[in-house]
């Protein structure tokens, strides 16, 4: 199934097809053109979905196993002989299992292996904590060298895949399970890596939002402006790393309240990233972070877990309402130094 | 072919040089990893000056044979190796471990020509190495990967997971070699970690396993062309070392694992070397006798 909409090629249906899915597809596309590109895994090319690039690539699919140590290693082996790795497992394994590995093989020698982390927050519901990640985004934005993205559903996944290639270095992909609802129409939105995308324009508030939760920041949205008559800025900033500051400057400067919204650990998450941002700027604004507050994830449906842990709509509802109540110190020339 | 007296005679009298030159590397340096840079130095010999296909002048020639420092705290002794091949301008190595030099304990890939992994975290290498190997069948490339493991390395349970993947993918050509020099920071290998049966670990693994005195030319010779030779598994090049080996008072002593010397104690250690002759291989203790 081969369409044109817009400027891209798509090469599946991201309203029937996971992120991992579309991954594998999209992957396959770019794999007809580059023949740098194998695909690595360990013992989860069925769970990360790249059997169909195993269908139509045999030859072009290692899978060593149960050992992520390894997986990492070769990987980076691989780039140094010339290849272009792509690497799919989940992200607990990848962040942390061969951390060490992804760090020290990857990114201290700048190597050009794409890492796709699957079941990434806690999408894996109930799996539980240890297939569960909420410190992947805190782990890798800290690495020298990495990209990191967090794509808000399918299409921007396909995006993020088809940026990663022309990217040199590291790139560390977050994906979920892969039953997350979807926000995107089609790849056709202007995706630029590093750059934020508006979902919503707004001056009340700004929400900043990425991976699943930027579908959750537009329905509260929409919420907002119908009941309350709140005009809700949406930002979905799908690369954490480099970040776009310029967005959450002005986001800052037109609406003075941040509410970010994230599947992970409050600490050194996305929120995080756009803090970094605002108190280097010195300037003041209600500010507040959602997802896990700092402790392990509870076990049950993704969705019960989204709302448990306000990263759904009715949770960036209440929290939105709540934030735009709360006092906050500007300076009174502010606008002048922007 | 194997090697001929005469070809042993010019490895022997390299090794030797390079010893001497580890030694004045240490001095500069203000102290660096000597024992075990010693210990590896005659297979070191061995591939660079007349095994491994390089080209020092175009360090990253696509086809050349690739050479990864498992063992990344040997640096310094791959660091003169990589000098004295004309990789780099030897006198660079008077700023080894100083502030912001290209060389540190640990040798960056990306700062040093010549160097195809950049290492120090142990058990990284092999699967690097093996990721090398696999990269160059893919692309039908001939070159070979030949990745220098420490004994006390193989503890760490990653080098077990590449040596399964290694074997479960045929890895020819692909040459790991232990240098087992049965000793650690804490101690002897045996004392802290039992390795052995180590060869049995080894071809349990599905590797094929050659033990050589690690340094005797002729022997390590011997056991490269062999893997060279050998088709369908990978081969692992178990060589019995002495830490220290060439300097009379580092031998065979734990503490020399990292130590520092001023000039003094380098004429004396130079002296043992060049006194050493062409004396060739000494069998390691397999147990006890360190400090």
């Amino acid at each position: 199934m081969t369409e044109v909409t817009g400027t891209t090629w798509n090469v599946y249906d991201a309203n029937t097809l996971t992120q991992a899915e579309i991954y594998g597809r999209v992957l396959c596309d770019l794999a007809e053109a580059d023949p740098r590109i194998v695909a690595l895994t360990a013992d989860l090319a069925k769970s990360t979905k790249i059997g169909v690039f195993q269908d139509k690539f045999p030859q072009r699919v290692f899978n060593v196993g149960i050992a992520e140590q390894n997986l990492f290693g070769v990987a980076a082996g691989m780039a140094k002989s010339g290849l272009l790795p792509f690497v799919s497992t989940m992200s607990a394994f990848a962040s942390m299992r061969a951390l060490e590995q992804v760090r020290t093989d990857i990114c201290y020698q700048n190597l050009d292996v794409k890492i796709i982390a699957t079941h990434g927050g806690v999408s894996f519901g109930q799996a539980g904590t240890t297939h569960h990640c909420t410190e992947d985004i805190a782990i890798q934005r800290s690495l020298a060298n990495m990209t990191l993205i967090v794509p808000a559903d399918g299409w921007e996944t396909a995006n993020a895949v088809r940026a990663a290639v022309k990217h040199p270095g590291p790139v560390y992909i977050r994906l979920g399970r892969g039953f997350e609802p979807t926000h995107y129409e089609n790849e056709d939105y202007g995706f630029e890596l590093g750059k934020a995308v508006t979902i919503s324009e707004g001056t009340d508030i700004t929400v900043i939002a990425c991976g699943v939760a930027v579908y959750h920041a537009a329905e509260a949205a929409k919420l907002l402006k119908d009941q309350d008559g709140i005009s809700v800025r949406v930002l979905d900033v799908h690369t954490i790393k480099p970040i776009d500051e310029d967005a959450i400057l002005k986001a800052v400067l037109e609406t003075r309240r941040i509410l970010c919204v994230e599947e992970h650990n409050v600490i050194g998450g996305l929120g995080s990233a756009v803090a970094d941002v605002i108190a280097a700027s010195g300037k003041g604004c209600a500010f507040a972070k959602s997802g896990l507050p700092d402790c392990y994830s509870e076990v049950g449906y993704p969705e019960d877990l989204y709302s448990h842990y306000c990263i759904d709509g009715d949770g960036i509802v209440g929290l939105v309402r709540e934030l735009l109540h709360r006092e906050f110190e500007a300076d009174e020339d502010w606008e002048d130094e922007f | 072919m194997p090697l001929s007296a005469e070809e042993i005679r010019k490895l022997q009298a390299k090794a030797q040089q390079l010893r001497c030159d580890m030694v004045d590397v240490t001095v500069w340096a203000g102290g660096a990893h000597i024992g075990g840079s010693l210990s590896m130095a005659d297979v070191l010999t061995a591939l660079y000056y007349h095994y491994l296909e390089v080209r020092p002048e175009e360090p990253d020639w696509p086809e050349r044979d690739r050479f990864v420092l498992s063992k990344g705290h040997g640096g310094l002794g791959l660091s003169c190796v990589l000098a004295d091949k004309g990789y780099f301008d030897k006198e660079l190595l008077k700023e080894f471990n100083h502030f912001k030099s290209p060389f540190g304990m640990h040798l960056d890939g990306n700062k040093v020509r010549g160097v195809d992994a950049s290492t120090g975290s142990l058990g990284h290498g092999l699967s690097m190495a093996l990721g090398m190997s696999m990269g160059a069948r893919f692309q039908k490339q001939a070159w070979r990967t030949y990745c220098m493991l420490g004994d006390g390395e193989c503890d760490e349970g990653s080098v077990w997971e590449a040596a399964m993947a290694a074997s479960h993918f045929k890895a020819d050509t692909l040459t790991a070699f232990v240098d087992r020099n049965h000793m650690m920071i804490d101690g002897l290998t045996e004392d802290i970690m039992s390795l052995e049966p180590l060869a049995e670990k080894w071809t349990a693994f599905g590797w094929q396993v050659r033990e050589v005195d690690g340094h005797d030319f002729a022997q390590i010779g011997e056991a490269i062309e062999g893997a060279q030779a050998t088709q369908g598994a990978p081969t692992v090049i178990i060589c019995q070392t002495v830490k220290g080996k060439g300097v009379d008072f580092m031998e065979a002593q734990v503490k020399w694992h990292y130590g520092s010397i001023d000039s003094e104690l380098a004429a004396k250690a130079k002296a043992s070397i060049m006194a050493g002759g062409n004396a060739g291989g000494a069998a390691a203790p397999a147990t006890g006798g360190a400090s």
